[in-house]
């Protein structure tokens, strides 16, 4: 693909431009932060645990999980390890973006642009990238407002849900199963992807039934992306987001 | 306020994977081409996670709860995440209460 970047702006006017593109993010995510603290705290982390986690993470699908195979005390290297199953992805969202800031970004700029690269992030870096370049003060524009306002919304989430009581009778313990779902979904990318969750579904109720703990999330992932893998090789097509 | 100190090992333990997989890219992408098959397990990570995860409060609970998790399904096919999520545990909420 050629495209024709425009040169940049000034860097006040390429910040404000990305505090712009990021408003619909930050009002999509500011509900779910919430959610998440109060979910948290149900869990029994506290509030300043919940900020650390949002604020040294800060990947929303990631910190579902960790909650949903949360115990006490915390199963550290169980946790470790679903956070890098997760996160996996970002290996490729990292890889396709790094050429694009390979000259405009110092290696500060880029160390420090990526701890903050989420899905939604890394997407709208891409949209912006396709006909534009790459500006440091337009990331800075985009992801500040973006972290600040998870950070913020999981903490209060966590602070005014402490009071909230028990969750089951309304049946708000099952928002985090039908966010999941939602999320799931947006993965959808046609029959294959059903074989995968078949695949993930399967070994992840066997392994839940025989074992318990937490083995169930890693016996899920690894059914699910072998099942890909083996399916990839009979027509090899779509799917390399690297590229 | 306070902070035990497994809960401080798990939350470093998440930060520094999840920051290593954000980096990778900036060192894998001048050395290495991902083949793609590869790529396309790759790609299927975060899907098979999620349906794991979920399976025991989804699959594994009751059929009340298998019921709302295909609710929010045929929901998530049309309606943006939050209003999903609504759905889903008003469904939950309803399936309790008709089946027990």
């Amino acid at each position: 693909m050629t495209v024709s970047p425009k040169f940049p702006a000034s860097p006040a006017d390429e910040f404000r431009d990305g505090m712009i593109t990021i408003v619909p993010m930050i009002i999509a995510a500011l509900p779910i932060g919430l959610i998440f603290g109060a979910l948290a705290a149900q869990k029994g982390l506290s509030p300043l645990e919940v900020m650390l986690m949002s604020a040294g993470v800060f990947a929303g699908g990631a910190q579902f999980v960790a909650l949903e195979i949360w115990s006490h005390p915390a199963p550290w290297l169980t946790l470790t390890v679903s956070a890098l199953l997760v996160n996996l992805r970002h290996v490729l969202m990292s890889a396709s973006l790094a050429p694009k800031v390979a000259r405009g970004f110092r290696p500060w700029q880029r160390a420090l642009g990526f701890f903050v690269l989420t899905d939604e992030v890394w997407a709208l870096a891409e949209q912006r990238a396709a006909t534009r370049v790459l500006t440091p003060a337009w990331y800075a524009g985009m992801v500040i407002p973006f972290y600040l306002n998870w950070v913020i919304a999981a903490t209060a989430g966590a602070i005014t849900g402490a009071v909230l009581g028990d969750t089951t009778r309304f049946g708000l313990d099952f928002a985090f199963p039908a966010l999941f779902i939602a999320l799931i979904m947006s993965f959808w990318k046609g029959p294959r992807t059903g074989t995968v969750l078949a695949a993930s579904a399967l070994a992840a109720t066997g392994t839940y039934m025989a074992l318990g703990g937490a083995w169930y999330v890693i016996a899920g992932a690894l059914a699910g992306v072998l099942v890909a893998y083996v399916t990839a090789a009979e027509t090899d097509e779509s799917g390399a987001q690297g590229q | 306020m306070t902070v035990d100190p497994f809960t401080l090992l798990a939350i470093l333990g998440m930060a520094v994977v999840t920051y290593l997989t954000r980096l990778s890219g900036l060192f894998l992408m001048s050395r290495i081409t991902l083949p793609r098959r590869l790529a396309t397990a790759l790609d299927a990570v975060p899907a098979a996670v999620l349906m794991a995860v979920i399976t025991p409060a989804a699959l594994a609970t009751g059929p009340a709860e298998t019921l709302a998790a295909a609710v929010a399904a045929i929901a998530a096919l049309r309606l943006p995440m939050l209003a999903v999520v609504a759905v889903g545990v008003a469904a939950a909420a309803l399936f309790r209460a008709i089946l027990g």
